[in-house]
């Protein structure tokens, strides 16, 4: 019944080709994993040591026992204010990616199953917006939050992110398979609003969907960088990564301090992606199929 | 039905019925008709005043003057900025420097993934743990991700990439003082963080390939590596056509690695020489540092002018390879 939890468990029967790994492709693919996660161990081997240890030759290749050391340095500079940025990201992440559920769930009910005028022209249109390269727009945005008053402020990166294109199209594309439409009739029927219906009949049955959009959601809004340094950077109010990039704007880089900064900033979504990794393959993997 | 009861006034017995109707189709009326567009209102107001608008709006900016640090010097100043922007060797360079980093990374990357995820799609132990793995680069901050390449194409000798070289004899590497060594290891970076996402992707169209064509390819006697070539990539098309696509318009706006990978980050001017400055990075140092936005307005639409160009000529390619069986 459910797309997307069909896709998360293994599809053998109905995969191309079934002939069984050979011991090379196991190999390859291990040698993949290591690559993979090689940077990120590096992080911590280098964010972990002393400035020493790092200009050792040969270089240690096991982390050390400076990383509270490191992240203590990093926290204690005040014009970079990371420990606060963590915070804010946080805020922002939060606050974009229940909004995104919401509205995302909500117009993607309205596309999926109410009929209306100039359903299927809109629809359409908003899958057009999807290719709008709006990294592009970034001096206009900025002239215009200025406007607002809102450079330097965390709304300047919330409000621009609280529902997304892509974010309509998955729950629409999900509703229309998942939720029969007898059940919206029948809540018809019982006199139920669209807005009730949405509610108590598709929002139950929605939890798969968004979890995996979710989780992308929290992935793509804690990492985001470029919008939020131009309006953030330098204000009192960065994000994480806003901040990671102050701490690297030094005249002289510690790459053991910056990359201590860069363990932290990263260690929120290792453990989204710990816990839930298989959903979001599944997302990624089910978006692609429908698109 | 207590909705119905209520909505149906004491009124002449064909009236009533024709109410009754209408309202079982929408039982409020209209506040019920209106629903559908207030459920959707959130999206286009929103994409059009922070998305659409300013992409409009910066075509606007491009033709005046709009310096941060001389706001009275404000007016039209017709093609001056596109001017400018065309006959500055700047802007030049870091055309080529985008458009050198797009290519030498673009290729590499999608055969990668397409070989990794024929990996993926044979039947495997861990069939899980592999395909979360290989999503790892994809969820690291960009940020963090770029700034950890720093260290490990550290300049000195216990950089651990010049480490790693020197058991091969290699003399220690400037890795960002010219312009090859600077991109190779850009490309190293977006290659690791998208060679994965791809496989995800192409693995998912892969798995929807029925498989009664490879039974047939198998009794004509098709090798495995000829049905991955002959049958596999050709029948996943369109999803590759959507990683191109999606990694032009992306790489084209390449701005975090050159921006970081740079040892003094806040001059945002992509090396001491600009060997590894790209046209995004170019537009943010214009905007932000030169405080120019006029001008760095101008560059964003000719940067979009590229990519329509580039995605257009892109999808030509895609469509052709592998378009004969």
């Amino acid at each position: 019944m459910s797309v997307i939890s069909n896709i998360a468990k293994p599809r053998q029967t109905s995969s191309a080709m079934v002939r069984p790994a050979s011991a090379l492709t196991y190999v390859a693919l291990i040698f993949t994993l290591l690559l993979s996660a090689f940077p990120l161990y590096w992080a911590f081997v280098v964010g972990s040591s002393t400035d020493e240890e790092l200009a050792k030759i040969p270089p240690s290749v096991v982390p050390g026992d400076n990383l509270s050391e490191n992240i203590q340095t990093v926290f204690a500079q005040e014009n970079v204010r990371f420990l606060e940025s963590m915070g804010n990201s946080l805020i922002v992440t939060v606050i974009v990616t229940v909004s995104v559920l919401f509205f995302s769930s909500l117009a993607g009910f309205a596309f999926a199953k109410l009929r209306f005028r100039g359903r299927d022209a809109l629809f359409l249109l908003l899958i057009l917006t999807m290719t709008v390269p709006s990294q592009l727009g970034s001096v206009a945005l900025y002239i215009l939050m200025g406007k607002l008053g809102w450079n330097g402020e965390l709304q300047a990166v919330i409000v621009p992110g609280l529902v997304t294109a892509f974010g309509v199209f998955f729950m629409r594309q999900f509703i229309v398979d998942a939720i029969p439409d007898e059940l919206i009739d029948a809540a018809r029927v019982d006199g139920a609003s669209s807005f009730r219906t949405y509610i108590s009949v598709v929002l139950p049955a929605l939890r798969p969907a968004l979890g995996v959009l979710g989780l992308l959601t929290f992935v793509a809004t804690w990492n985001d960088f470029a919008w939020p340094l131009i309006t953030l950077g330098g204000s009192e109010h960065p994000t994480v990564q806003v901040a990671l990039s102050n701490l690297a704007s030094g005249q002289f880089v510690v790459y053991s301090k910056v990359l201590a900064g860069a363990v932290l900033a990263t260690i929120p979504l290792l453990i989204v992606f710990v816990v839930a990794g298989k959903q979001i393959v599944s997302g990624i993997m089910e978006g692609a199929v429908k698109s | 039905m207590s909705a119905q009861v209520r909505d149906t006034p004491p009124m002449s017995p064909p009236q009533s019925v024709k109410a009754k109707q209408s309202s079982r189709r929408t039982p409020r009326g209209r506040g019920e008709r209106l629903a559908p567009y207030l459920f959707i209102a959130p999206f286009f107001l929103l994409f059009g005043i922070f998305g659409l608008f300013p992409f409009g709006y910066n075509v606007v900016v491009s033709f005046r003057h709009w310096q941060l640090d001389d706001p009275m010097n404000d007016g039209w100043s017709g093609l001056d900025n596109y001017r400018y922007a065309l006959t500055d060797s700047a802007f030049w360079n870091s055309l080529y420097n985008t458009m050198g980093i797009y290519l030498l990374s673009g290729v590499p990357q999608l055969v990668l993934a397409l070989l990794l995820a024929g990996l993926l799609n044979r039947q495997l132990r861990f069939q899980t743990l592999f395909r979360v793995g290989i999503l790892l680069p994809y969820i690291t901050p960009l940020a963090a991700s770029t700034l950890i390449f720093g260290a490990v194409y550290a300049n000195t000798e216990a950089g651990i990439a010049n480490y790693f070289l020197s058991f091969f004899g290699v003399e220690p590497v400037d890795w960002r003082a010219d312009r090859w060594s600077s991109w190779f290891a850009i490309s190293t970076m977006l290659n690791w963080k998208w060679v994965g996402y791809n496989a995800v992707i192409y693995l998912a169209a892969m798995q929807s390939i029925p498989k009664d064509i490879y039974e047939a390819a198998t009794l004509d006697g098709a090798k495995h590596w000829q049905q991955f070539w002959r049958i596999t990539v050709p029948l996943i098309r369109p999803a590759i056509l959507f990683t191109v696509i999606l990694n032009t318009i992306g790489q084209l706006q390449l701005f975090t690695e050159p921006l970081l990978f740079d040892t003094n980050v806040s001059n945002a001017t992509g090396g001491f020489d600009g060997q590894f400055q790209t046209v995004a990075l170019l537009i943010y140092k214009t905007g932000w540092k030169d405080l120019d936005l006029g001008l760095a307005a101008a560059m964003s639409v000719l940067l979009f002018a590229l990519v329509i160009v580039l995605a257009a000529v892109n999808s030509l390619i895609t469509n052709r390879i592998g378009g004969r069986r």
